[in-house]
């Protein structure tokens, strides 16, 4: 993607030292400076850091919906960021996870098994779903990416794109069985820690109000999926299958002529990325309880494809980053009146929201294309260090020699 | 374990039902209104398979300029003195044809200057710095937000409250739809024929600009290959804005013509569905190729329409994009191929 000439390659500012720093560490001594990190991004909805919570919604289920846009954003990052592939329409499998979740749980789907009849206990029946919902959508990303993966990038997009308005339309038309426009509603969730206090466990929709809300809840489980998620996607990309993908962005024609089976990877790339997606999608779904074909639109595709570019695609850190600015800044100026002490009028701020993002986007597009943290290749990493490694020697022998 | 899951499924009322008997009652008259969506569809199309064709760039911005062709036209129209009213005014043929040429030349001015202006603010500074293609791709939907948004929100507080807004505008009707004449049994109004005629004007004339002028000759010589293009003396800056206006102007007619036909759709949101499907049009056609998007339009209307007897009218949308994705499956460059740098030399 990145057509860096040697002149221009990256330096070595605070970003690159840091980085450098970062992967020279081994993998406890990683796990220990970031497992102090994690937990204190944890408890943030906790603090109630005064500029940094919001004030018009609760900050506890605006982290919540970034850890769901955080998955999302790591799952299309594997599509979009490492295998090059552009996907308009990754809402589909968002929204494909979350009905398949609503129409085996919900008591309005014809399909539903958690009442007497069932096969799904009503205590786990959530939890039961998300390997279902993830095999579903891994599904739908392998039927809709066996016949189209051949098309060349562009003619790629506009299909994603149309598969995505597919699903949101058989979401609204076939009525008799996902309830339309009307929805399916009282969804399952995990029904954990029931006490008298919450009599329908903390997850519940209904817990709300408090400091440790709902939203607290599902965001500290998404932040444990999101750690698997990442594992996953990380030992993934350092694999074969990685950089068959790296090899497949750069140059497809180039990657096949080398022996790459290029559509066997892309193939594996989409089926990836959808079932990410549906495992965010499935957390939507028991979060929020209820389903409707509105929250499915095209715009929230290029919402999330906004949140990968924006972050810096292929970069997993960056398109996290990328999914916490989508989210939280518009709710940040909802309902505030001042930051700092200079007045402002956050409910009309919020309100642009789309017109921000916009020119936020052509503005980054021109300046800045990769993204706020750019993936940086490891293999010029490796380059680097060797030759680092190597002037370091011939200093040595310089050195010897003089000596 | 799963068998009742499997019992259930197949115990569900069937949700689609296949009304071929309604089909062939009304062939022919969907099939006239088809092709009269079909030309608004065309015309649109070609603006995408044009800038496609120069730049290898999907503007996804198209659909928005298609919308502010609907409210240039309207502004031009509120300014002659009509009030939205919803009633249809009645001013004799030739003053109608008349004012509708007027708000014609309204809407084809704004879009074409709405996509002259994209291409110098957005995408010119993107070809400076040599972007790769998801770039141009991303700026665009960046672009199709911020014009969204603009109509949405900053346009009604600029013009009182007139013009924009989260609701669709009041229409003014200047047409009342009439019967003319009935052909093998469907019936041909006056707004159907209003649309197939300027359509098939517009088509010829680009038709015509694009494979017999001068200037055509640079648009498809830039199309085949830019660097030689340019070492003949054809000047790629001016070939590339020559291209959007004319994909504007043609998006600002279409915009007229789809008020005729869908009063109600003057909205902020009201381009971009349309767009994706003119946008399909094209790939259906073979994109790049300017006769392949008007082919395109056409089937895309007319089988939009048979679908959504056949099928129901939630449907419609769907019939489009499944048509896109089969036809794409089974001859991915589209049903001509792309061809707009190799059409004729």
């Amino acid at each position: 993607m990145s057509n860096a000439s040697f002149k221009d390659r990256p330096k070595g500012g605070v970003g690159d030292s840091f980085r450098s720093w970062w992967n020279a560490l081994a993998r406890p001594a990683q796990w220990a400076f970031g497992a102090p990190f994690i937990l204190l991004i944890a408890l943030l909805p906790l603090l109630n850091i005064p500029l940094l919570t919001t004030e018009g919604t609760n900050f506890g289920a605006v982290m919540a919906q970034f850890g769901m846009y955080a998955l999302i954003a790591i799952g299309l990052n594997v599509v979009v960021g490492q295998a090059g592939l552009l996907d308009l329409g990754y809402v589909g499998f968002y929204a494909v996870g979350a009905y398949t979740v609503a129409l085996l749980t919900s008591p309005s789907s014809p399909w539903n098994q958690t009442g007497p009849n069932g096969w799904l206990s009503t205590d786990w029946a959530w939890l039961a779903c998300l390997p279902i919902a993830v095999a579903i959508t891994a599904l739908s990303g392998l039927i809709l990416g066996s016949p189209t993966l051949r098309l060349r990038g562009d003619y790629l997009a506009i299909v994603t794109l149309g598969f995505g308005e597919i699903v949101r339309l058989l979401a609204d038309n076939l009525t008799e069985i996902t309830g339309g426009g009307r929805g399916l509603a009282q969804v399952a969730y995990p029904r954990l820690g029931v006490t008298e206090e919450f009599p329908l466990g903390v997850f519940s929709a209904g817990n709300v109000g408090k400091t440790l809300n709902s939203g607290v809840w599902w965001f500290w489980f998404s932040i444990v999926l999101i750690i698997i998620v990442l594992l996953f996607v990380g030992n993934l990309e350092r694999s074969r299958v990685g950089r068959a993908w790296v090899a497949i962005r750069e140059d497809e024609d180039a990657a096949e002529i080398m022996g790459v089976p290029t559509f066997k990877f892309k193939l594996w790339a989409f089926v990836i990325g959808a079932s990410i997606g549906g495992m965010s999608g499935a957390l939507y779904a028991g979060q929020v309880q209820f389903v409707v074909p509105t929250n499915f639109n095209v715009v929230n595709s290029v919402l999330f494809l906004c949140a990968v570019v924006l972050g810096g695609q292929g970069n997993k850190l960056g398109v996290i980053l990328g999914a916490f600015i989508i989210v939280y800044l518009p709710n940040f100026f909802l309902g505030r009146t001042e930051i700092l002490g200079i007045p402002i009028n956050g409910d009309s701020i919020a309100q642009y929201k789309y017109l921000f993002f916009g020119l936020a986007l052509m503005v980054l597009m021109i300046f800045r294309p990769q993204g706020l943290i750019p993936v940086r290749q490891k293999l010029l990493t490796y380059g680097r260090e060797l030759f680092v490694a190597a002037r370091r020697r011939s200093k040595a022998e310089e050195a010897e020699v003089t000596k | 374990m799963t068998g009742p899951l499997v019992g259930s499924i197949f115990s569900a009322a069937p949700p689609i039902n296949f009304n071929v008997e309604a089909l062939g009652n009304l062939f022919w008259q969907l099939t006239i209104d088809g092709l009269s969506y079909g030309a608004i569809y065309a015309l649109v199309a070609v603006g995408y398979t044009l800038v496609y064709g120069v730049l290898r760039l999907i503007n996804f911005a198209h659909s928005e300029i298609f919308m502010l062709g609907m409210f240039g036209q309207y502004a031009v129209l509120m300014a002659l003195g009509f009030t939205p009213s919803g009633n249809v005014y009645s001013e004799g043929t030739l003053l109608t044809i008349f004012y509708l040429g007027i708000a014609l030349l309204g809407g084809m001015a704004v879009s074409g200057g709405a996509a002259v202006g994209l291409e110098r603010l957005a995408y010119r500074p993107l070809r400076k710095r040599n972007a790769p293609s998801l770039v141009f791709l991303i700026t665009a939907i960046g672009a199709s937000f911020v014009i969204q948004e603009f109509v949405h929100f900053v346009l009604p507080q600029l013009t009182g409250g007139e013009l924009g807004g989260l609701n669709a505008q009041v229409p003014i009707r200047l047409v009342a739809p009439q019967e003319q004449f009935t052909l093998f049994g469907a019936s041909v109004t006056n707004i159907t024929l209003i649309i197939l005629g300027a359509a098939f004007i517009l088509a010829l004339g680009t038709d015509t600009f694009v494979n017999r002028t001068k200037f055509g000759r640079g648009i498809r010589a830039v199309a085949q290959d830019p660097n030689t293009a340019t070492l003949m003396g054809v000047s790629r800056e001016r070939v590339i804005m020559l291209t959007f206006l004319l994909g504007g102007l043609l998006a600002g007619a279409a915009a007229l013509l789809y008020t005729l036909r869908v009063p109600n759709g003057i909205i902020y949101s009201g381009g971009f569905i349309l767009g994706i499907k003119a946008f399909c049009a094209a790939v259906l056609g073979g994109i790049g190729n300017l006769r392949g998007a008007l082919l395109g339009g056409l089937i895309l209307g007319v089988m939009e329409n048979y679908g959504q007897v056949l099928f129901g009218a939630g449907w419609r949308d769907v019939v489009a994009f499944v048509l896109l994705i089969l036809i794409l499956m089974f001859r991915p460059t589209g049903i001509l191929g792309e061809t707009l740098g190799r059409a004729r030399v």
